[in-house]
């Protein structure tokens, strides 16, 4: 009798200990992916502003010179994340992974803020883009640091055989912080109207950073060390020089190339194909209407989050190597398919008569031909068509002084482009096929590469590749994508070469070199 | 055999590293010419200035992997 007590009593203990232990591990991720998830908020919100941000930094008659300019300090944040890595990563090997992520999400939330504060080029003239190119610097160089600290965290708390599912739900914030910037970004506009948003309302997405980050610090104040730094630290380990050790050693080294050539580089292009490249190429290759082309992603990022959760839970039973590649597989072999379905259900060009419900009285404007005589006469209709879809036609025509010469027409051109409802929704699921793509690749990432290096110089080693990969590769996609496109002889689809290259660079590398198997740097029970 | 293979996609990618570098080069100077002959505007000195002095380290990078890979580094990683 008082055996089968005492067991019952130490069963009872261990299960309340386990239980603990699971409570303990999601406030962890809470606590994190909170943070993480702000910060690719406070990272995004800028992408998605760039036409508007670019029309109150620069001279009104910039024109499209502004949305290029506005773009490239955009992009500016993506290259830095490499260096920021670098510098934070170091400072959560020496000093330890809490404090250092505390700090990037300080400098993160401040520099958010205070681009909503700068004030426009009619009041500063050319401080304005450089005050806001200097912010957008320290954004990307805090979130270079942010990301390696948070998924080493996570996954040093986390039991060896569920990292994978642990760690997946910090690469869930990747997402969640698209979609909360587009959601806030829509919601704003609609609550204010376009003409507010365009003139002061855009400053609200910014300035709400500094409520959501002050909820994070509070919340990360009250984190305890990760328990392997803490061992660590106790036993005298931590490394002196972690920048000189993770790439002086040759062992270290070879390891961050593989990572980056053998999976970050093609996760990189994949995940900002998906989700990036897409919405762009929607709104400004297809012309779609700027909502729908938001609402199309709002959806599919809705439906395909939960994937990164089943994908990294999969991966700590089948190995993270081959699920990963087979994302960029799938991605190489269905983007072209995919755009050219983009291309052809938005194509109106060949829409019948009989097609069409109703079309509006053509609004006329005339405009002079700079250093000429000539002028342009621009006919602007709306029409609706049956099957529910709607678009704007402009018909525009070259006038010449000489009135013996007949007018000269030029392609009709196409824009706002409302989808019809089953167009959307097959939109919508191609998104979503595209994002299921990103989980693939992206749910096991961040265990595969903390799995990869050890404790001591873990944080410096896996930021750099991963912002190697997903900042530069990755970042780069609509820009590249964008100029291979304006090449001559080229068509829409041509600057889909540049991900499906990437990936299929990456795929080879990854398929020769990548093991399937988990490394144990002596710590897979803690 | 598969060792074998490594090694040999390692000379790969040590010629491929500069391989990227001189076409991207080529394509550098072709486009940013045909920009100031006013054929094709939006490829300026500016941006593939920014394309090579971003990717000239990383295709640095392709080399030392090619030949870690040629030398049989990666023949034995950590978790075999």
């Amino acid at each position: 009798m008082g055996i089968n007590c005492s067991f019952i009593k130490a069963k009872y203990e261990s299960g309340m200990r386990i239980e603990s232990q699971k409570n303990s591990i999601f406030k962890v991720i809470g606590a994190s992916s909170l943070g993480t998830l702000i910060e690719w908020y406070d990272f995004y919100i800028f992408g998605s502003l760039a036409t508007i941000i670019g029309a109150q930094l620069f001279p009104a008659d910039a024109g499209a010179s502004a949305l290029i300019n506005t773009l490239a300090i955009f992009a500016a944040g993506f290259i830095v994340r490499p260096f920021g890595a670098l510098v934070f990563g170091r400072l959560g090997d020496l000093i330890g992974r809490k404090y250092t992520f505390l700090l990037t999400l300080v400098l993160m939330g401040g520099s958010t803020f205070l681009i909503g504060l700068i004030p426009s080029y009619s009041s500063i003239g050319y401080a304005a883009p450089i005050l806001v190119l200097i912010l957008r610097l320290i954004q990307g160089l805090a979130l270079g640091g942010e990301y390696g600290g948070a998924a080493t965290y996570v996954a040093e708390h986390a039991p060896a055989n569920r990292r994978g599912f642990f760690t997946s739900w910090i690469q869930t914030t990747a997402t969640g912080g698209l979609f909360l910037s587009l959601g806030i970004i829509v919601l704003t506009k609609n609550l204010i109207g376009a003409e507010d948003f365009a003139a002061w309302g855009w400053r609200i997405p910014f300035l709400l950073s500094i409520l959501l980050v002050g909820v994070s610090i509070y919340i990360r104040m009250k984190m305890h060390e990760s328990p392997m730094f803490t061992k660590l630290k106790s036993e005298g380990k931590v490394s002196k020089n972690p920048l000189k050790e993770s790439f002086s050693n040759k062992t270290n080294f070879k390891m961050v190339l593989l990572a980056l050539f053998g999976a970050t580089m093609g996760q990189g292009v994949i995940w900002y194909t998906g989700q990036f490249y897409a919405q762009s190429f929607l709104e400004n290759t297809c012309k779609v209407d700027f909502n729908d082309s938001r609402y199309i992603l709002l959806w599919g990022i809705a439906f395909a989050t939960p994937f990164f959760v089943i994908f990294g839970a999969w991966s700590d039973k089948v190995g993270r190597k081959w699920i990963m590649l087979t994302g960029m597989l799938l991605g190489i072999v269905f983007y072209r398919p995919i755009y050219q379905v983009f291309l052809d259900d938005t194509d109106v060009s060949r829409v019948s008569q009989q097609d069409i419900k109703e079309s509006t009285v053509p609004v006329v404007t005339r405009t002079a031909v700079p250093k000429s005589l000539d002028s342009l006469i621009t006919r602007t209709s709306a029409v609706t068509l049956l099957n529910g879809a709607s678009y704007t036609r402009v018909e525009t025509y070259t006038r010449f002084a000489e009135r013996e010469k007949t007018d000269q027409r030029h392609p009709d051109t196409f824009k706002d482009k409302k989808l019809s409802a089953p167009v959307f929704w097959k939109f919508v699921g191609l998104i979503f096929f595209q994002i299921l793509l990103v989980t693939m690749v992206y749910g096991p990432i961040a265990a595969f590469l903390v799995e990869l290096f050890p404790t001591k110089i873990r944080y410096t080693s896996m930021s750099l590749p991963y912002h190697v990969g997903n900042g530069v590769f990755g970042g780069l996609v609509p820009f590249i994508a964008t100029l291979i496109a304006s090449f001559s002889g080229a068509t829409p689809l041509s600057g889909l070469w540049y991900p499906i290259g990437i990936a299929a660079l990456s795929l080879v590398i990854g398929t020769i070199y990548l093991s399937n198997k988990k490394p144990d740097h002596g710590e897979s029970d803690h | 055999m598969m060792n074998a293979l490594k090694k040999a996609m390692g000379l790969f990618w040590i010629v491929l590293g500069p391989a990227c570098i001189l076409f991207l080069f080529m394509q550098a100077f072709e486009k940013v010419g045909l920009a100031e002959a006013g054929v094709a505007k939006t490829n300026t000195a500016l941006q593939w200035g920014i394309i090579l002095f971003i990717f000239i380290p990383i295709a640095a990078g392709l080399v030392i992997f090619g030949y870690y890979a040629f030398k049989g580094e990666y023949d034995k990683l950590p978790e075999d």
